[in-house]
């Protein structure tokens, strides 16, 4: 499967206006590619994933299109999305695992969205025990309220529950984040064995954590207030980045065995522009220490290199 | 120099509050000036509940907690303002520190109120600029300002601005970057770093090893209320020897390195809380740990680095085994 | 999106990608709030007509002196629009305007004494239970259930079996007195939820003591709960005295609004067809509590942006 967004447009609606959290995003997923979505606060990542599966009332569709294998996800039209939802396109919500019923059995709860779904919890009782037992988790769960679990385990019964038909797309939104760094690794471990062994084709994993992404990604994308900012193979991406902001952030990062007097490291001053009124050009220009007079025009997310693609005119060439 | 010694926190819970939750056990470590010292835990190790005993946001159960010698450990009321002139917090959600309908420079004048109402309102104005700059903000933009119209990261600094207009010693910093971006995250980093080489004491609690191996002299390791490792930050992270350690520095998401293979699945606390809380499971080195009825005292295993395993302290494990 | 962690297993929230938006700045936020406030149909309308009725009750018995419980010996009147005569007047020649403007008057004052003094044991017992916590809110919890389960009617006709009079201002405390416990109830929970946050562990780290904390920091967070509490006690106040009055537990001199219904019932106003006598006072309560409790909403909608109507 593959999943090809293009020139997509999602605004929301405020008191104040119109916030422009995704202003004009291209791009694509490859067949069996887990894809990290990464970027700081209001870069839109968020928005990029939930526009995908549902726009919640806030959320206003401006333009653009979605193409899962060919085919156009009406993401605008709420009742046209539900046959999409759960077994074309699936999503493990931030705080999915807070938010699950705490007075209902995890069994009865699966068994309430799946014969919302139309299907017998009968029929796919069997694959569930499968795949609880793949996750490490006992059968037992089932049978259990969710407060009895830990955050790992209710993390791990929520990504279940959401690949049980087989998407063509898991979207996860920052599934590590409020987990201990011991369940942390268990949990991204997980899904990439969704991914390796089939229950979902392709991901799209969003998180502020690029350590995460560089161990289970296998390219990254690069968001910064609403755009693109850069997209490559994740080593490319650490290793090598083209875009100044992805330099900047990832020279922000502290390693374990980096230590402040043998290396000072640099944050990037400033913050990022409010969206809704976004500057013109180039938004990354007020911050960039690159920027020079055709940043005032707004660069295009141009491939320079084999599956990277950066939007940058230093390093595009001016002329791109 | 800021010493805890045995500090303990435990909870009365259960009907008519029969039973014991033991929140921090036996912590005992100094923060001396100009040095920092990380406090690292995950979600339940007591970390935050150390940080608060020592700004006596929340009482002491056991053990005692000095302040350049001086048992600091019972004081109340009024006779705790002196204290906060040497010792003051900052914590994890900048949005939530500051009351929303008043400004944020208000937390300045709860000081002037408390300490300083005796001073010249040029004196004063003078002496929260010179804060400001300390913490590389402009009074410009920071000043006669609603908290929800600043960035996280201004918040935090314009935090630490307030305890350093009181002179303080010893700053407890509790994960006070986790809600901040990334880019804006070592910014504030490094403003503890200078202050620190300035002559600050200041705990770092955190749970993210990366950052306190980045800025910290001293390492402390809590795991489930007790120390399990502690010593020098290099030789900590160095010659990591408790498999709780070894566990979390497997565990973290490095940049260069993929996971390597170590698969653990810590037991959670057991109800007694008596005994070392691996003694069921822990599948390292082949060392089979004998469970005992008390917890290990921290062992030495070289100069600055302790560690709290019975596997080290072989005399005590086998004297108890016999 | 924030980076997220923290020592608890579930997070407070992160910063939303729609949250990029500038705040307003403190001037435009109060003029927001008094932009909403003049768009509430629900306050305009009802400030209005308690405006109206609060002048009624003010100017009213001054511009007609006349004493409402002076009878005539002159046969009843139907009211008409002469002035002195706008509500006709009762079975013994008293003037039903006189009665109704300083029923009014009384209504008014009892509401205001006896919701203000219900508001402040209210505050005192529910700040002091919700911030200390501990055994200071378990005795203040037992008071307080003690004084819900009282009788107060029961109370009240034993009190009054021993007091031969009993004047506007007992009747205001009395009210004051026994309605206070809901509002303990709710501005302790408020509290609670207050106590835990951040910025109250920073006031104790800057050396406040508790009371300063209460007052300076918790209090005028929940400011818009205070008044919409007093509004709720006030217009409770105003029920509570005309019932009392209706079975003729009010004060014993004076003129209210329960007292008119009082005596319209006794004299048989329904069945003789006089119903200028009870129609006023009856239409004067409900429009002062049903205002009251309409513009409770309104201001709870004003106060809080998530129940505008966009």
């Amino acid at each position: 499967m593959s999943l090809q967004v293009s020139d997509l447009r999602v605004y929301y609606r405020t008191l104040a206006g119109d916030v422009k959290a995704l202003d004009g995003v291209t791009f694509s997923v490859a067949d069996k590619e887990i894809m990290g979505l990464a970027g700081e606060s209001g870069c839109g990542k968020s928005t990029l994933g939930n526009s995908l599966i549902r726009l919640d009332g806030r959320m206003k569709y401006i333009g653009g299109s979605v193409k899962l294998d060919g085919a156009d996800v009406p993401i605008w039209d709420d009742n046209e999305m539900i046959p999409f939802r759960f077994r074309e396109v699936s999503v493990v919500p931030q705080y999915a695992m807070s938010a699950m019923n705490p007075t209902r059995k995890i069994g009865k709860m699966v068994s309430e969205l799946t014969e919302s779904r139309g299907l017998r919890f009968r029929d796919i009782k069997d694959e569930l025990d499968r795949r609880i037992d793949l996750v490490g988790l006992d059968r037992d769960v089932l049978k259990r309220y969710p407060i009895e679990l830990s955050g790992g385990m209710k993390q791990r019964v929520v990504m279940v529950i959401s690949t049980l038909l087989d998407p063509s797309l898991l979207i996860a939104d920052e599934i590590t984040s409020a987990l201990d760094v011991s369940t942390q690794r268990a949990v991204a471990e997980t899904l990439v064995s969704f991914r390796d062994h089939g229950f979902v084709k392709s991901m799209m994993v969003i998180t502020h954590d690029i350590s995460i992404l560089y161990q289970i990604a296998d390219s990254i994308l690069i968001m910064y207030a609403g755009k693109l900012a850069e997209k490559a193979a994740t080593s490319t991406i650490i290793e090598k980045p083209l875009h100044p902001y992805t330099q900047m952030l990832i020279s922000s990062l502290p390693e374990v065995g980096v230590r402040y007097r043998d290396k000072k490291l640099a944050g990037i001053p400033g913050s990022p522009p409010s969206l809704l009124d976004p500057p013109t050009g180039c938004r990354f220009r007020a911050r960039c220490p690159l920027a020079f007079s055709k940043c005032v025009e707004e660069p295009s997310f141009v491939e320079v290199d084999t599956d990277h693609s950066v939007a940058c005119w230093k390093v595009a060439g001016a002329d791109a | 120099m800021l010493s805890l010694n045995k500090v303990s926190k435990s909870y009365k819970i259960g009907t008519f509050g029969g039973k014991d939750l033991v929140a921090v056990r036996d912590v005992s470590f100094d923060i001396n000036p100009g040095e920092v010292v990380s406090l690292i835990g995950e979600s339940g190790s007591g970390k935050t509940t150390v940080g608060k005993m020592i700004l006596k946001l929340i009482s002491i159960t056991r053990g005692s907690i000095s302040m350049d010698g001086t048992d600091v450990s019972s004081i109340q009321g009024s006779a705790v303002k002196p204290y906060y002139r040497q010792v003051q917090g900052v914590f994890q959600d900048p949005f939530s520190s500051y009351n929303p309908i008043f400004k944020a420079d208000r937390v300045f004048e709860l000081i002037r109120v408390e300490y300083f109402a005796d001073m010249v309102r040029s004196e004063w104005n003078d002496k929260v600029e010179a804060a400001l700059r300390a913490v590389t903000l402009d009074p410009g933009q920071v000043m006669n300002k609603y908290p929800h119209q600043l960035s996280g990261g201004q918040l935090q600094r314009l935090l630490v601005a307030r305890a350093l207009l009181l002179d303080i010693k010893i700053l407890v910093a509790d994960e006070i970057i986790s809600m901040l971006d990334a880019s804006t995250r070592i910014d504030v980093l490094n403003l503890l770093a200078d202050l620190k080489s300035r002559g600050l004491g200041i705990l770092f609690i955190t749970h993210d090893l990366s950052l306190g191996n980045y800025i910290s002299e001293k390492t402390v390791i809590l795991r489930h209320g007790a120390i399990v490792e502690m010593g020098a930050t290099e030789k900590v992270f160095g010659r990591p020897t408790h498999p709780y350690t070894r566990l979390l520095l497997s565990s973290v998401p490095q940049l260069h390195k993929k996971w390597a293979t170590i698969e653990a699945e810590l037991p959670s606390p057991i109800g007694d809380g008596k005994g070392c809380l691996f003694h069921d499971a822990y599948p390292s080195a082949g060392r089979s740990v004998v469970p005992v009825p008390d917890e290990p005292t921290l062992a030495k295993i070289e100069e600055d680095h302790y560690v709290g395993c019975f596997g080290l302290d072989s005399e005590k494990a086998t004297t108890q085994a016999a | 999106m924030t980076a997220m962690t923290g020592t608890a297993a579930e997070k407070s929230p992160s910063v939303d990608d729609a949250g990029n938006v500038p705040a307003p700045a403190a001037k435009r936020a109060r003029g927001e709030f008094l932009f909403f406030t003049l768009r509430s149909k629900k306050f305009l309308i009802s400030i209005s007509i308690l405006l109206f009725l609060a002048l009624v009750a003010i100017v009213g018995p001054m511009v007609d002196s006349t004493d409402p419980l002076a009878q005539e010996m002159l046969p009843m009147r139907h009211p008409t629009l002469d002035p002195g005569n706008w509500f006709g007047t009762t079975y013994f020649g008293e003037d039903v305007f006189a009665q109704f403007a300083n029923g009014l008057r009384a209504s008014f004052f009892v509401g205001f004494l006896g919701g203000g003094l219900a508001a402040i044991i209210g505050m005192l017992v529910g700040f002091l239970a919700g911030y200390r916590g501990g055994w200071v809110d378990e005795i203040l919890n037992m008071i307080t259930n003690v004084f819900l389960v009282i009788p107060t009617l029961a109370v009240l006709l034993v009190i009054t079996s021993y007091l031969q009079a009993r004047g506007v201002m007992f009747e205001a405390i009395f009210i004051g007195g026994t309605s206070w416990p809901w509002a303990a109830r709710a501005i302790r929970a408020q509290t609670f939820s207050l106590r835990s946050r951040d910025f109250i562990d920073l006031a104790k780290l800057s050396g406040r003591p508790g009371w300063k904390v209460i007052i300076f920091e918790i209090a005028p967070n929940m400011s818009s709960y205070l008044f919409l509490t007093y509004i709720l006690l006030f217009g409770g106040a105003i029920l509570i005295a005309a019932s009392l009055d209706f079975i003729g537990l009010g004060p014993t001199g004076g003129m209210s609004l329960g007292l008119m219904m009082y005596s319209a019932v006794t004299w048989a106003a329904l069945q003789l067809g006089i119903w200028w006598w009870f129609v006023p006072p009856g239409v004067g309560i409900i429009a002062t509590v049903g205002a009251l409790y309409v513009m409770n909403v309104g201001l709870d909608e004003i106060f809080n942006p998530k129940l505008r109507e966009m």
